[in-house]
C-alpha cells in the first residue's frame, strides 16, 4: 500500500479512537443535561416526554435542594481558602527553612493523596466522634481542608522549583521587611502555582462524595442529597442544577485559567 | 558557595509558616489513622459502646468466607479497571500528546472538564443511560434489535465500567505528562538504527513512559477498592467492593471496630503498593495529579 | 597619599557554617569612601560570603563590621544603607522595569511624581530610556543587569555591593559593561565593593583589589601594587603568569638579596629579610633575560625545551637542572639557542622576594638542606 494512504488511515483511526474516548467521558454528562429538559413528571423520570424548561423553574422552588447546593458552595469556598492559605505558607516555609521533622511532614502529606478516601473518611469520623465534635459544616470543612492541603502544596512546589531565592533578598536589600516581601514578591511570583492549587482544591471539594458522606452529620451537600434520592429516582431538577453547576464551573475555570495564562506570558 | 540563608530569628518565620500544616496533619491525619488502628483492638459492649479489651476478634472476623470472597472480587475489579485504563488510556494519551499536538491544550482540558460535574451525578447518568427504561434500551427496542428491555445494570461489568469512567483521567493525565516528555530524537534514533515500529515501542517508548503507567496505576487501583458508591449505584448491592463492607460497618452495621479492621486491609494494600512503586523508582511527587 | 575616610570597616571577622570549616578567617579590611574595591579570588574563597555579611544576608560568626562607624550586626538587611546587585540579577519577574527600579522608593513612600522623575533619570543613566514598560523576561542579559544596577543605585546607597554582576554575560558584553560600571561609579562617586573571580576584570576596573584565598585575605592594594609587589606566593601566582623559585636567603647586601635555590643562586630586591629565612622569588616571564655565560649573582643554568610563537610574542619554556620549568616571554625574533645551556638572569628589581610562611614551606626546607 502507498505509504501516504497508510499514514492517512492511521491518522483517521487515531481521530476516531480519541472521539470515542471523549464520547465515553461526556456521555453521562450529556444524559444529565438532556434530562434536565425532559418534560416527564413520573418517576423514575427516565422516558422522554418532550422538551421543557420547567425543571429550571421548579429548581428555584426546591429549597432543600438549593440549600444543599448552598452548603456545597460554602464548603468549597471556605475549605479552598483555608487549604490555600495553609498550603502556601507550608510550601514556602518548607522550601526555605531546614528543620527537624521535615521528613515526617512530607510523609504525612502523601497519606491523603494515596490512601483510599473511605479510610480517611472513617478515620476522621471516629476521631470526631471520640472528641465529641458535633458533625456538621465545621467537620466537613476540617475534612475537606485535610485532603486538599497536599494538592495545594504539590502545586506550589512545582512552581518553587524554578524560584530564585535572591529576589527575596533583593527585596529586603531595597528596604522591604519580611512581611512586605512575602506579600509583594513571594506571593505574586508564586501566584500561578497558588491559583492552580486553589482551583484543584475547589474542584476536589465540589466533587467529593465519600469523605463528606462520613463527616457531614445532618448537613447535606448537593452530592449527598443526590445520593439520598437515588433509590427513588433522581428528579430532573437535580439534573437542571447539575447542568447549571457545570456551566458555572466551566466559565469560572476558563476565566481564571485565561487570567493565569495571560499573567504567565508577561 | 553556600546558599543557605541564615538570617537572625529564623525560628519565628519558620514556625508561622510550617506550624499550621504540621498541627493540621498531626491532628487530622496521623492521630485519626493511629486511632483507627487502635480501634481494631477494641470490642463493643451490649449498648454498642466501644471498649478497649485488646482483642484480635476483629482481625479473625476478616477471614470470614463471605468477606474473603468480596476481597477477591474487589481486587479483581481493581485489576480489571487498572488494566482497561492502561490499555484504553495509553493510546489516547499518546495521540493527544504527540499526534494532535496543535490542539493538545484543548484536548487536555476536555479530559478534565467532566470532573467539574460531581462524580456521583455522572455515575447516576450512566445508570440513566443503561437502565431498563434508559436510553440504550429505548434505542435498541426502537431499532428492533431487542424486543424486551435488557438488564445491562447490576453486574460486575457495569461496576468496572463505572470505575473506569471515574478513574481513567487519573491514568490519562500522568501518561500524558510522561509521553509529552519523550524526546523525539530518541524515537528517531531507534528507527534510524533499524528498529521497526513495535520494537521501538517496546524497547524505547514503553520503558521511558513506564513512570506514567506506574503512577497512573497507583492512582487508579487504590481508590477502586474504596469507591463504594459506584458499586451501590451500578451494582445494585449485588456486587460489593471492600469499600461497601467498610461503609456498612460505619452506617447500618454500626460495628466500628470491625470497620476499622477492614480499613486496615486497605491501609496495608496501599502501603504495599506504594512501597512497590517506590522500589520501581516511582517518584512520590508524581502522585499529586 | 591624602587621608581618606573609611566607610566600611571589617574587623576580625570570622564566618563558620555549622558543621563545616571556616569560610572567612579573621578578616580585617577597610574600604574607603568613593573607591572601587574588588574582592578577588577563586570560587569558595569567602569573597561572596564577605559581601553577604555586609549586606546582611549572612550572620557574622565573630568580629564586627562597621558601616560609617556604626556596627551593623543587629541591623536587618532592609535597615542597612547598602544595596546589592546580584549575580542572577534577581529582578522581580512580575513587575515592569519601571516598577522594579521604583521598588525601593515606593517602600520609602516617596511621592509619585518624585518616583517617576527619579526612575526615568536612572533609566537614562543606565541607557535604558524607553524600556520602562517592559517585563524582565523581555530583556537581554545585559539589559537585565542594567535594570538591577539602576534598581540598586536609585536608593543612593552609601555602598553598592556587586556580586559577580557580569558573570552571566558573554565576553564582549562583559567588557562593555565593565567600562560602563566604571563610568557610573566615577560619575556617582558611590563606594563600590565588587566581587569577581576574573583577575582581568579586577585589574582593569578597581582602585584597589583585595585578594582572598581559602577565607584568608592575602593582600590589599592597587592593581599595580598587586601585580608588581605580590605579598604572598598565592597572589604572585594568581595574578598574571609568574615563575616562582623557593629557597632560603643566603646573603643580604642593602636591598639586594641573594637566594639559594635548589639549582643555584639567584638575586632579587627586597627589604626586611634575614639570612637563612625561607622565601619565594617571583619573576614575571617577560622580565627574565638569558645569557650563554653565567651572570654575576646568578648560577642557574637552564636548557631550552620549547619555543612557541604567539603573534608578536615568543613564549619559551626552559628546564632547570632539578626539572622545574620556567616560562620566558621575549619579543619575536629573539629566539634562545636551541642547543646547550643558557643562564637566566634579571634586573634585581624585577625579582620580588616574598616571605614564604605559607603552604610551600616544606619545599623551601628541602632546598635549604640541598644548598
Amino acid at each position: 500500500m502507498n505509504r501516504r494512504i497508510k499514514e492517512k488511515i492511521k491518522y483517521t483511526a487515531g481521530i476516531i479512537y480519541c472521539a470515542l474516548v471523549y464520547v465515553f467521558l461526556f456521555l453521562p454528562i450529556v444524559v444529565i443535561v438532556v434530562n434536565s429538559f425532559n418534560a416527564t413528571t413520573s418517576k423514575p423520570y427516565l422516558s422522554w416526554k418532550g422538551f421543557t424548561f420547567a425543571w429550571y423553574g421548579k429548581l428555584f422552588e426546591n429549597t432543600v435542594l438549593l440549600a444543599s447546593f448552598g452548603h456545597t458552595v460554602l464548603l468549597a469556598v471556605v475549605s479552598t481558602l483555608l487549604s490555600t492559605a495553609i498550603g502556601t505558607l507550608a510550601a514556602v516555609g518548607m522550601y526555605k527553612y531546614h528543620f527537624k521533622g521535615k521528613g515526617l511532614i512530607d510523609g504525612l502529606l502523601y497519606i491523603p493523596v494515596v490512601i483510599p478516601e473511605i479510610v480517611l473518611g472513617i478515620s476522621l469520623l471516629t476521631v470526631f466522634a471520640k472528641a465529641s465534635v458535633p458533625r456538621g459544616m465545621i467537620t466537613l470543612v476540617l475534612a475537606h481542608v485535610t485532603f486538599s492541603i497536599p494538592f495545594v502544596i504539590f502545586n506550589i512546589r512545582a512552581r518553587l522549583s524554578g524560584y530564585d531565592n535572591s529576589i527575596e533578598e533583593a527585596s529586603m536589600d531595597l528596604g522591604a521587611n519580611r512581611v512586605y516581601t512575602f506579600f509583594h514578591i513571594t506571593l505574586p511570583v508564586l501566584a500561578p502555582g497558588i491559583g492552580g492549587g486553589a482551583l484543584l482544591a475547589f474542584t476536589l471539594s465540589i466533587d467529593d462524595v465519600i469523605i463528606s458522606y462520613f463527616t457531614n452529620g445532618q448537613v447535606k451537600t448537593f452530592p449527598l442529597k443526590v445520593m439520598e434520592s437515588i433509590k427513588s429516582g433522581v428528579a430532573p431538577d437535580v439534573n437542571a442544577l447539575s447542568t447549571l453547576i457545570l456551566v458555572g464551573t466551566s466559565l469560572l475555570v476558563i476565566l481564571t485559567q485565561s487570567g493565569i495564562f495571560s499573567k504567565h506570558k508577561k | 558557595m553556600k546558599k543557605k540563608k541564615n538570617f537572625r530569628g529564623n525560628t519565628l518565620p519558620a514556625l508561622v509558616m510550617v506550624g499550621p500544616v504540621t498541627l493540621w496533619l498531626l491532628l487530622l491525619v496521623a492521630v485519626p489513622l493511629i486511632y483507627v488502628v487502635f480501634m481494631t483492638f477494641c470490642s463493643l459492649d451490649a449498648n454498642y459502646n466501644l471498649v478497649f479489651t485488646f482483642t484480635l476478634d476483629n482481625y479473625k472476623r476478616l477471614f470470614d468466607a463471605n468477606y474473603v470472597q468480596i476481597y477477591a472480587q474487589s481486587l479483581l475489579i481493581a485489576f480489571s479497571t487498572t488494566l482497561i485504563c492502561i490499555i484504553a488510556g495509553y493510546p489516547f494519551a499518546f495521540l493527544i500528546a504527540r499526534v494532535f499536538t496543535k490542539k493538545k491544550a484543548i484536548l487536555y482540558m476536555l479530559v478534565i472538564i467532566p470532573f467539574w460535574t460531581n462524580s456521583l451525578i455522572r455515575i447516576y447518568g450512566w445508570r440513566t443511560f443503561l437502565g431498563s427504561s434508559g436510553w440504550l434500551n429505548n434505542m435498541l427496542t426502537k431499532l428492533h434489535i431487542i424486543s424486551e428491555p435488557a438488564e445491562f445494570l447490576f453486574n460486575r461489568g457495569t461496576i468496572i465500567l463505572g470505575m473506569v469512567y471515574c478513574l481513567i483521567p487519573y491514568m490519562i493525565l500522568p501518561l500524558y505528562t510522561a509521553v509529552e516528555k519523550l524526546d523525539k530524537s530518541m524515537i528517531e534514533a531507534s528507527k534510524d538504527l533499524g528498529a521497526k515500529g513495535p520494537a521501538t515501542f517496546l524497547k524505547v517508548i514503553l520503558p521511558m513512559t513506564a513512570s506514567g503507567i506506574f503512577s497512573g496505576s497507583i492512582m487508579v487501583f487504590i481508590p477502586c477498592l474504596g469507591y463504594f458508591f459506584v458499586a451501590d449505584i451500578l451494582g445494585g448491592g449485588k456486587s460489593d467492593v471492600i469499600g461497601n463492607l467498610i461503609e456498612r460497618q460505619f452506617q447500618s452495621g454500626n460495628n466500628w471496630p470491625l470497620g476499622a479492621a477492614l480499613s486496615v486491609i486497605l491501609i496495608a494494600i496501599t502501603l504495599l503498593l506504594v512501597k512497590i512503586y517506590q522500589i520501581c523508582g516511582g517518584d512520590m511527587e508524581n502522585l499529586g495529579v | 597619599m591624602e587621608e581618606k575616610k573609611i566607610i566600611v570597616e571589617i574587623k576580625n571577622v570570622n564566618k563558620v557554617y555549622q558543621g563545616t570549616n571556616a569560610v572567612v578567617k579573621d578578616l580585617n579590611l577597610n574600604v574607603y569612601e568613593g573607591e572601587f574595591l574588588t574582592l578577588l579570588g577563586s570560587s569558595g574563597c569567602g569573597k561572596t560570603t564577605t559581601l553577604r555579611m555586609i549586606a546582611g544576608f549572612e550572620d557574622i560568626t565573630s568580629g564586627t563590621i562597621l558601616v560609617e562607624g556604626e556596627n551593623i550586626e543587629d541591623k536587618e538587611p532592609f535597615e542597612r544603607n547598602v544595596n546589592t546587585v546580584f549575580q542572577t540579577y534577581a529582578l522581580f519577574p512580575h513587575m515592569t522595569v519601571f516598577d522594579n527600579v521604583a521598588y525601593g522608593l515606593k517602600i520609602k513612600k516617596k511621592p509619585k511624581g518624585e518616583i517617576k522623575t527619579k526612575v526615568m533619570e536612572m533609566l537614562e543613566l543606565v541607557q535604558l530610556g524607553g524600556f520602562e514598560k517592559r517585563y524582565p523576561s523581555q530583556l537581554s542579559g545585559g539589559q537585565k543587569q542594567r535594570v538591577a544596577i539602576a534598581r540598586a543605585l536609585i536608593n543612593q546607597p552609601r555602598v553598592l555591593l556587586l556580586d559577580e554582576p557580569l558573570g552571566a554575560l558573554d565576553l564582549k558584553l562583559r567588557k562593555q559593561m565593565q567600562l560602563e560600571l566604571k563610568r557610573l561609579q566615577r560619575k556617582l562617586k558611590i563606594t563600590f565593593i565588587y566581587v569577581t573571580h576574573d583577575q582581568e576584570e579586577a585589574l582593569s576596573m578597581s582602585d584597589r583589589i583585595a585578594i582572598m584565598n581559602d577565607g584568608i585575605l592575602q593582600q590589599v592594594g592597587t592593581p599595580v601594587e598587586i601585580y608588581e609587589q605580590p605579598a604572598t606566593r598565592f597572589v604572585a601566582s594568581f595574578i598574571g603568569e609568574t615563575n616562582l623559585f623557593d629557597g632560603a636567603v643566603s646573603s643580604v647586601d642593602g636591598d639586594k638579596v641573594s637566594v639559594s635555590i635548589e639549582s643555584g643562586v639567584i638575586t632579587g630586591k627586597g627589604t626586611d629579610f634575614k639570612v637563612g629565612e625561607m622565601v619565594a622569588v617571583s619573576v614575571r616571564p617577560e622580565r627574565i633575560k638569558y645569557s650563554v655565560r653565567p651572570v654575576e649573582g646568578f648560577t642557574v643554568p637552564a636548557a631550552v625545551k620549547e619555543q612557541v610563537y604567539v603573534g608578536s610574542v615568543l613564549k619559551t619554556i626552559v628546564v632547570l637542572p632539578n626539572g622545574n620549568e620556567i616560562r620566558i616571554e621575549r619579543l619575536a625574533g629573539e629566539e634562545l639557542p636551541a642547543e646547550g645551556m643558557v643562564y637566566l638572569y634579571w634586573k634585581d628589581e624585577d625579582a620580588k622576594i616574598i616571605h614564604s610562611f605559607d603552604n610551600n614551606i616544606f619545599a623551601a626546607i628541602d632546598n635549604i638542606q640541598l644548598a
